[in-house]
């Protein structure tokens, strides 16, 4: 993975919002911080996070599509450069495309079919429009109905299309597939897959461990706004070979592994705990703890836990 | 109680296929069924059918061997829907989202994870998952006796989705509620359910 070039290098990243209070009182929300990402040539990076981690607006930063109130610090290199709003503005929908999460990103005044092609008539594009439904199963009616016509499912499907219409270079896909079934869910994640293989970064924003497993090769786990860890997708065949508490309570939670929960929430962006964000619900918690946490190299990967290696 | 689907069959146009043909089922309050078909298929039609958003062409829903539309005023078939964006209204505060249901207790809000700060916001400031959480909180009011919970975890992480499922799991025990859940994963419905249905086989 080492030689490849890296087409997306995200480091110390962050976004916070601006919220009004009772008169003028005005605070700052730090939604995301300390966020450290690379997505390699042809490499598929899931990133695993709890609802609520602001794994969206992750998402809508890369793309600069972020709420007005939104302030973004930090640096996104894409492909050697420095990614600016002006950059953002000019790649994306071409080089750079999102699979957005809701369904309610399409434009429900716009029959699905021109929605996709984004108005363009044009014989070829709609022959290749043609063959990309076909593939994910939408009858050619479909072209002609409005999004509330379809169900969760084909709008998700119309959703990925518009972004294998286009030949990108990064893929930002945020959620593609709940509310798909298992083969059809599989079948995107394997078109994704594709693009990776012919070359492109596909970063897949999810909260399905069990599926970001199957298809990626490195799966970094996101947590209360920041990475906690970064492993290769091996490592997660056993609890003991992970690195960070979380992600071995993730691994436990899953229905087959024994789908047994911890206590306690994410904390909430305004009552941030001390030090390690997973502080207050880790088993192995002590007073060094309450310290900035370091994202140190064990094993091959990263992790921001300073008990990583005995642990 | 049972909740009864008889001999329903649907379709949305006149002239487009019959989502749902001759389906029947039924859920008695101790239950916890779970329904697996492929996307597409009608999981959220028949849900939609079951709890009286839509009303079927052939076939008839019967809570306790009474028609549920006999039923006036609150609907003891509550149903969660998969995408919780859309099932609130974007121009209330949340505090005012959970009043539409049916006196919520406040153990139920607390049992959720719901903080008190998210009561003051709109639909639009909280993440997918915070807003299910409202979803089924304000689907588990007092005269609650059936709940339809369509891909309710779909965008949760797994800790979260379990913590949410043992809630629920609990909350119909001890209310004796009876419980629908529809989701395309396996494993889960495994360890939420008390049966299955194959929905493609039922056809």
């Amino acid at each position: 993975m080492e030689n490849k070039k890296t087409i997306l290098d995200i480091h110390n990243f962050s976004v916070s919002f601006e919220q009004y209070g009772s008169g003028f009182k005005k605070t700052t929300l730090p939604v995301i911080h300390n966020l450290d990402i690379t997505v390699h040539q042809g490499e598929m990076v899931a990133i695993v996070g709890s609802s609520g981690s602001g794994k969206s607006l992750l998402a809508h930063g890369i793309l600069g599509i972020q709420p007005y109130n939104a302030t973004l610090g930090g640096e996104i290199i894409y492909n050697g450069e420095v990614l600016t709003e002006e950059r953002k503005k000019a790649l994306r929908g071409s080089e750079i495309v999102l699979v957005p999460q809701g369904t309610s990103y399409l434009d429900p005044l716009m029959k699905v079919g021109p929605q996709v092609l984004k108005g363009k008539n044009d014989k070829k594009l709609k022959e290749r429009l043609d063959k990309i439904f076909k593939g994910y199963n939408l009858r050619d009616n479909v072209y002609n109905l409005y999004p509330f016509e379809l169900s969760g499912g084909m709008n998700r499907r119309i959703m990925v299309s518009t972004a294998m219409m286009a030949q990108p270079k990064l893929v930002v896909a945020d959620e593609p597939t709940p509310g798909l079934h298992m083969e059809m869910a599989k079948k995107v994640m394997s078109h994704f897959r594709e693009l990776a293989d012919n070359g492109a970064g596909v970063l897949v924003i999810t909260h399905d461990l069990e599926q970001a497993i199957e298809v990626a090769d490195r799966i970094v786990v996101f947590y209360a706004g920041t990475t906690l860890e970064d492993a290769d997708v091996k490592d997660f065949e056993k609890e003991e070979t992970l690195r960070h508490p979380y992600t071995k309570a993730l691994w436990r939670a899953m229905p087959k592994n024994g789908f047994k929960f911890i206590d306690g929430i994410q904390p909430y962006v305004k009552a941030m705990p001390e030090g390690c964000v997973f502080g207050p619900r880790c088993p192995h918690f002590t007073e060094e703890c309450k310290c900035a946490i370091p994202y140190k190299n064990v094993k091959d990967g990263r992790v921001r836990c300073i008990k990583a290696e005995e642990n | 109680m049972k909740l009864e689907a008889k001999n329903i069959t649907f379709r949305y146009g006149k002239n487009d296929k019959k989502i749902l043909e001759n389906f029947s089922l039924s859920i008695e309050s101790h239950e916890r069924v779970g329904i697996i078909a492929p996307s597409g298929f009608g999981k959220t039609t028949f849900c939609k059918i079951l709890s009286g958003y839509e009303n079927a062409q052939k076939g008839e829903i019967l809570l306790d061997g009474k028609p549920l539309s006999s039923y006036k005023g609150y609907c003891p078939v509550q149903m969660i829907w998969q995408h919780p964006e859309q099932a609130v209204n974007p121009r209330l505060h949340m505090r005012d989202i959970l009043a539409e249901g049916d006196e919520i207790d406040e153990r139920i809000i607390k049992g959720l994870g719901i903080e008190e700060d998210w009561m003051n916001r709109f639909p639009s400031e909280l993440s997918g998952g915070e807003l299910q959480r409202f979803c089924i909180a304000r689907a588990l009011g007092k005269r609650t006796k059936f709940i339809l919970a369509d891909e309710i975890s779909t965008m949760l992480d797994l800790i979260t989705q379990s913590q949410l499922w043992s809630f629920l799991i609990k909350e119909v025990q001890d209310r004796q509620i009876g419980l629908l859940a529809v989701s395309h994963s396996m494993p889960l419905l495994e360890n939420v359910c008390t049966r299955l249905v194959d929905m493609e086989k039922n056809i």
